[in-house]
């Protein structure tokens, strides 16, 4: 006969006092198992929605990527056609063209079956001192558009600047006090202001346009240009090097460039919206976070309370089985049992409703968050959950019943006795 | 084996008074010798039981057991070498009421928390004409079976002294006699037993009997 044996086949004798007992401890390590996968449940839904909102945004993406496309397919693109002996370092660097080519480029690009290409517009520049206003500027020649023979007349969507007239970059006119319908004086010329341009943040500031035949007497580079920019051009941005196919092969002095401004349009529009997306998905996942902090609070005072009521409850019940057992523990005294062992017996019986009752609570608690939550993943199965919620019972039942328990390892074996 | 000297108990009443309930006694129980202490109820002679079995601390005197003297002991002490030393019956038996026979015979095991004594508790219950109920509970047991099981459990660890508080108190005289012949046999093996009773004939049966009146004694002989 040991101590084990006894303690089961009193608890098998007094199953309803070992119940009642073995109730409170469930129901605390309940409680605190399942708030614990209340909130294990909130952290992988949430993952999930991060996840979630993620593939989605990435998706949102590709379909905005593709709207783009269509967009830019519909706009078109806008390509500048250079001189073949253009360095391109240079072109960047100064965004400036220092190389020549024929102004009939322009016509026979216009006079080729080239579908992809729409307004063309030939220009000559170069970087010049202004000398009647000693001032660095861009004179810029353009003739407008060179209408195509073999597609439907379209208006033209820029305008030529007409003979005489020049139309004035926004830095120049506002620190030359330029506007509409001034004269000025340009390499010994009289032109008249025609248009003072709004601030571009680029070297169209300082720039000034003119005609092409001008332009081309004044640089003196007759019949030359150095540029034709060619707008909305049918075409899908990977689909350029059909273009410049195209272009070569009525062309073959030139280069084709897609000009900066739209793919650095495009990029930017993608990248807002990837921007915006990961707000929103930051949005999400800190409104989650409130939510999560909301229950923890609840938690925080719901599991104490209930883990105080527990104690309680089990201290109650082991007093009573103490009072119930007086006799039994007079006589094991007389026996020869010692304090500690009567302790032992109360302090097993304790462990054991500790232990099933982690077990029966840990699994109730799991259950009980997986039906609030309607979700269940073995991944609620934590090892670290498990051992709090095992060691909470235990120490919750050793605590409640350890001042009954002491009381009757105290009690007096020849008061007992004598009563009887 | 048994010695009380000059053993005085007194319990609290109201009023910082005391009431005397074991005037200076001196007593003596040899090897093989079963004494009765017989007396009226309230003359003390259940508080000269549980001060003989170390369970009871006396107000004065000195109680030795073997030589050794009880109250000088630890706690801890006093309980290895009751469990060795000395048997309790009692006349309401103190069976646990969830154990088997067999297993309230072994119960002094659980108290000591060693041990394997299987065979002996088969032993003593076979002795005790108990075999047959070996697997039953104290509740399903008559008052004979009850005290048999409580002498058998006793009888455990081969005790020097059995300590019998009223054993016979609830049975009738075949069962009082069978558990008497019980206890003379364990004298006759060179056991010590001192036997609690009020009843003058029981008393009759021991080697010597002790008088109880209101905690003061007187021996007659047998």
């Amino acid at each position: 006969m040991t101590i084990w044996q006894l303690v089961i086949k009193e608890i098998l004798r007094r199953k309803a006092n070992f119940v009642s007992g073995l109730i409170a401890v469930t129901v605390s390590v309940g409680v605190l198992a399942g708030s614990m996968t209340i909130l294990r449940l909130h952290d992988l839904r949430t993952e999930q929605i991060v996840t979630q909102k993620e593939q989605e945004t990435r998706q949102r993406m590709a379909v905005l990527e593709d709207d783009y496309r269509k967009i830019m397919k519909n706009l078109g693109f806008n390509l500048l056609i250079l001189p073949k002996d253009q360095k391109l370092s240079d072109f960047y660097a100064d965004e400036v063209v220092s190389a020549f080519m024929p102004d009939s480029y322009a016509t026979r690009l216009a006079a080729a079956k080239i579908v992809t290409i729409r307004h063309l517009l030939p220009s000559l520049e170069e970087k010049v001192k202004w000398p009647e206003k000693k001032r660095t500027i861009v004179l810029i020649g353009t003739r407008g558009e060179v209408p195509s023979l073999f597609r439907d007349a379209r208006e033209p969507i820029l305008v030529a600047v007409p003979k005489d007239h020049a139309v004035i970059g926004s830095e120049l006119a506002e620190s030359l006090g330029l506007k509409q319908g001034d004269r000025i004086t340009l390499f010994g010329r009289k032109f008249t202001v025609s248009q003072c341009n709004e601030e571009r943040g680029s070297k169209d500031d300082i720039s000034i346009w003119i005609d092409l035949a001008q332009a081309q007497e004044i640089l003196a580079k007759p019949g030359q240009i150095n540029a034709i920019l060619a707008l909305k051009c049918i075409c899908e941005g990977n689909e350029l090097a059909l273009v410049r196919r195209d272009v070569a092969a009525v062309l073959p002095g030139v280069q084709v460039i897609e000009e900066g401004t739209k793919v650095l349009t495009r990029a930017e529009a993608r990248d807002r919206a990837a921007k915006e997306a990961g707000e929103a998905v930051a949005a999400e996942v800190h409104n989650r976070w409130q939510l999560r902090d909301e229950q923890e609070e609840f938690s925080a005072i719901l599991v104490p309370l209930v883990l105080l009521m527990s104690g309680l409850w089990i201290g109650l019940v082991f007093y009573a089985n103490v009072r119930e057992r007086r006799s039994e523990i007079g006589i094991l005294r007389a026996l020869g049992a010692r304090s500690w062992t009567i302790l032992r017996l109360f302090l097993t019986k304790a462990l054991l409703m500790g232990v099933i009752g982690a077990l029966a609570g840990y699994a109730l608690g799991v259950l009980a968050g997986i039906i609030r939550e309607q979700e269940a993943t073995l991944s609620l199965l934590e090892l670290r959950v498990f051992l709090l919620a095992s060691c909470t019972a235990i120490i919750l039942s050793l605590a409640a019943s350890w001042l009954p328990a002491y009381y009757a390892a105290q009690q007096d074996p020849a008061e007992v006795l004598r009563e009887e | 084996m048994v010695l009380l000297e000059r053993v005085v108990k007194t319990y609290p009443k109201a009023d910082n008074l005391r009431v005397t309930a074991l005037a200076p006694i001196d007593l003596t129980v040899g090897p093989g010798e079963f004494l009765a202490l017989q007396g009226p109820s309230g003359s003390g002679k259940t508080t000269c039981l549980l001060i003989a079995g170390g369970l009871l601390r006396p107000d004065s005197g000195k109680v030795l057991i073997d030589g050794q003297d009880l109250y000088r002991m630890t706690r801890n002490e006093l309980a290895t070498f009751r469990a060795r030393t000395i048997g309790f019956v009692f006349q309401q038996y103190h069976l646990i009421p969830y154990l088997t026979v067999l297993e309230n015979i072994l119960a002094p095991e659980a108290a000591q928390a060693k041990g394997n004594n299987q065979r002996r508790g088969r032993e003593l219950a076979e002795q005790f004409g108990l075999a047959h109920r070996l697997e039953h509970t104290p509740g399903e047991l008559s008052a004979g079976e009850k005290q048999r099981t409580a002498l058998a459990r006793a009888l455990l660890f081969e005790p020097k002294v059995i300590l019998a508080d009223e054993i016979t108190g609830n049975l009738d005289d075949e069962n009082a006699q069978i558990v008497l012949g019980y206890l003379r046999e364990y004298v006759r093996a060179g056991g010590s037993v001192l036997l609690v009773t009020h009843d003058r004939e029981i008393a009759g049966q021991a080697d010597r009997v002790h008088h109880l009146a209101q905690g003061k004694e007187s021996e007659v002989a047998q």
